[in-house]
């Protein structure tokens, strides 16, 4: 049953880095742009919450009605200027300046609001549970948060599938040059396709901000090597992928875990290059000559 | 035909590809109602003339016009909605969409008009009912068809066609070309580039053969004998008067 239990927690958590993975995997899917600086954004977004929450004084649990439409703003413009004027150099040239973005926001979050660890504080949430038999113990947070990831990923996936503009962003993917042959502004699209990802990216954010503590290297140290894996693993260009991806690194992670604590990252990691070993495209992935 | 009464114009256009000049100052009007068909060989610049008119290619100097009003830097997205629409050499489908999402992409910024996806599947009848396919799973010739629905449903005013026989099965292209009636009784004005001469002929009002980036001739396919658009095509005639004299008179 311990056993049982580690597979649990880890679909459980493999949510949250379904969550983290999904805007990285569209913002390469849609514009070819890798954001080095993924990790980083979904920190800050931890730290706006404790800011909106001592300004506000709304509960943590809603900040994300403030933080997510701001990171969704945030995304456009960021996409609009920087991220662009990058893209009309080169594809290299976006690494270099997301890498770019990486380093000032780290630096900066230590420069001004320290080194120290902070979570976003949502009172007896963050322990209440229940127990199913004598070993399951699942804690309503992280239900909570693998719910509101699948939920994220069902409405992501019903937007690119269902309507305009998720068409449009499939088209200019698809071939930039045909969509503005159709009167599409793919700019216009990137910009979308960015405010989406940082929208999630700030979801995931606020999700782990809650489920534990965050400090201004833990987005790059950690959270963009996750959603890296969890993308890798399920394989690009499919929502499902992620999600299974991002399941799969949970999973072996909380395994790993429960044999050795110390071993939790570095299962994950290995699990991560044999599947790179072994198929490269991905869990989900159907071969692509794209 | 005077210059006031073209609906599309081109003046002087003057195109580099890097080093490389791929048209020097090509001219030509294409009034209303008009299949106006460019002719040449493998690289004499009529793909790239193409290009220039819907906006992907950026020329050196000269202008283009439509209606009279300057659209040569206006970016390739507004020029659609203004009215110049291209069907891209190779088709250029979106691939992971279905045949309907391709239609739906094109109507997105359609300008107000008698086109739209239905009027597409009457037009095409097989298409209906595959409309859930993926377009990378058409046929070469299915995928043409969608291709000129997806730029018919944004309702130009010019269509530019590039390459439509292109690795197509002549029988295929017959039939696509016996759409072109349809396509100008609903309003639409037609330039096309054309490798297959004799079928430029065929549904051609006016032809305009390139060569190596110049225009060789101009003019109705009734007034010019196979002898002198043979001469055109590979360049055995002078050009009298120099490039911009020989035959249009836009100088």
């Amino acid at each position: 049953m311990i056993w049982v239990n580690a597979v649990l927690q880890g679909v459980l958590l493999g949510g949250l880095y379904a969550l983290f993975a999904c805007g990285l995997s569209l913002m390469f899917g849609v514009m070819k742009v890798i954001n080095l600086a993924h990790g980083d954004l979904a920190v800050v977004a931890a730290y706006t919450a404790l800011g909106v929450v001592a300004v506000t004084h709304l509960p943590a649990v809603w900040s994300f009605v403030l933080v997510v439409p701001i990171f969704a703003a945030l995304g456009y413009v960021v996409q609009r200027t920087l991220i662009q004027a990058a893209l009309n150099r080169s594809v290299l040239t976006t690494l270099l300046v997301t890498f770019g973005l990486s380093v000032v926001i780290e630096n900066s979050l230590l420069q001004f609001l320290s080194a120290n660890s902070h979570s976003l504080n949502i009172g007896s949430l963050v322990s209440d549970s229940f127990s199913i038999g004598s070993q399951i113990t699942i804690a309503y947070l992280d239900l909570a948060i693998f719910v509101i990831a699948v939920a994220v990923l069902l409405g992501l996936q019903h937007f690119l599938s269902a309507t305009k503009h998720g068409r449009l962003i499939r088209a200019v993917a698809d071939d930039r040059e045909a969509a503005q042959l159709a009167g599409a502004d793919y700019r216009h699209i990137f910009g979308i396709a960015a405010a989406i990802a940082f929208a999630t990216v700030a979801f995931a954010g606020l999700a782990f901000g809650m489920y534990s503590s965050f400090d201004p290297t833990i987005g790059t140290d950690q959270l963009l090597l996750f959603a890296f894996e969890a993308v890798v693993i399920g394989g690009l260009g499919s929502l499902w992928g992620t999600l299974v991806g991002g399941i799969m690194l949970g999973v072996v992670q909380q395994v790993g875990a429960q044999v050795s604590s110390t071993d939790q990252i570095l299962a994950g990691q290995l699990f991560f290059l044999f599947v790179l070993v072994i198929r490269p495209q991905g869990i989900t992935s159907r071969r692509r000559t794209a | 035909m005077s210059e006031t009464s073209a609906l599309l114009e081109v003046r002087d256009l003057t195109v580099h590809h890097g080093q490389l000049r791929a048209l020097h100052e090509v001219s030509l009007g294409v009034s209303a109602g008009e299949v106006y068909a460019m002719i040449g060989a493998n690289g004499a610049g009529k793909s790239t003339l193409l290009r220039a008119i819907a906006g992907l290619d950026q020329p050196t100097s000269g202008s283009i016009l439509l209606d009279g009003a300057d659209v040569t830097r206006m970016r390739p997205e507004r020029r659609v909605a203004a009215g110049i629409v291209m069907v891209p050499e190779g088709r250029r489908l979106f691939p992971s969409l279905t045949l309907e999402e391709n239609l739906l992409v094109g109507s997105a910024y359609a300008r107000p008009g008698p086109w739209n996806p239905g009027r597409v599947y009457e037009l095409f009848d097989w298409m209906a009912q595959r409309r859930t396919q993926r377009a990378a799973q058409l046929s070469g010739g299915e995928q043409q068809a969608v291709a000129i629905g997806r730029a018919l449903v944004a309702n130009p005013r010019v269509l530019l066609l590039d390459e439509l026989s292109l690795g197509l099965a002549p029988v295929v292209v017959r039939r696509i070309y016996s759409l072109l009636p349809d396509l100008l009784a609903s309003g639409v004005t037609i330039l096309l580039v054309e490798q297959d001469v004799s079928q430029a002929l065929r549904v051609a009002t006016r032809i305009h053969c390139l060569l190596e980036g110049r225009t060789t001739l101009e003019g109705p396919p009734g007034e010019l004998t196979a002898g002198r658009i043979e001469d055109a095509y590979f360049g055995l005639a002078k050009p009298a008067g120099g490039p911009s004299g020989s035959a249009g008179g836009y100088a």
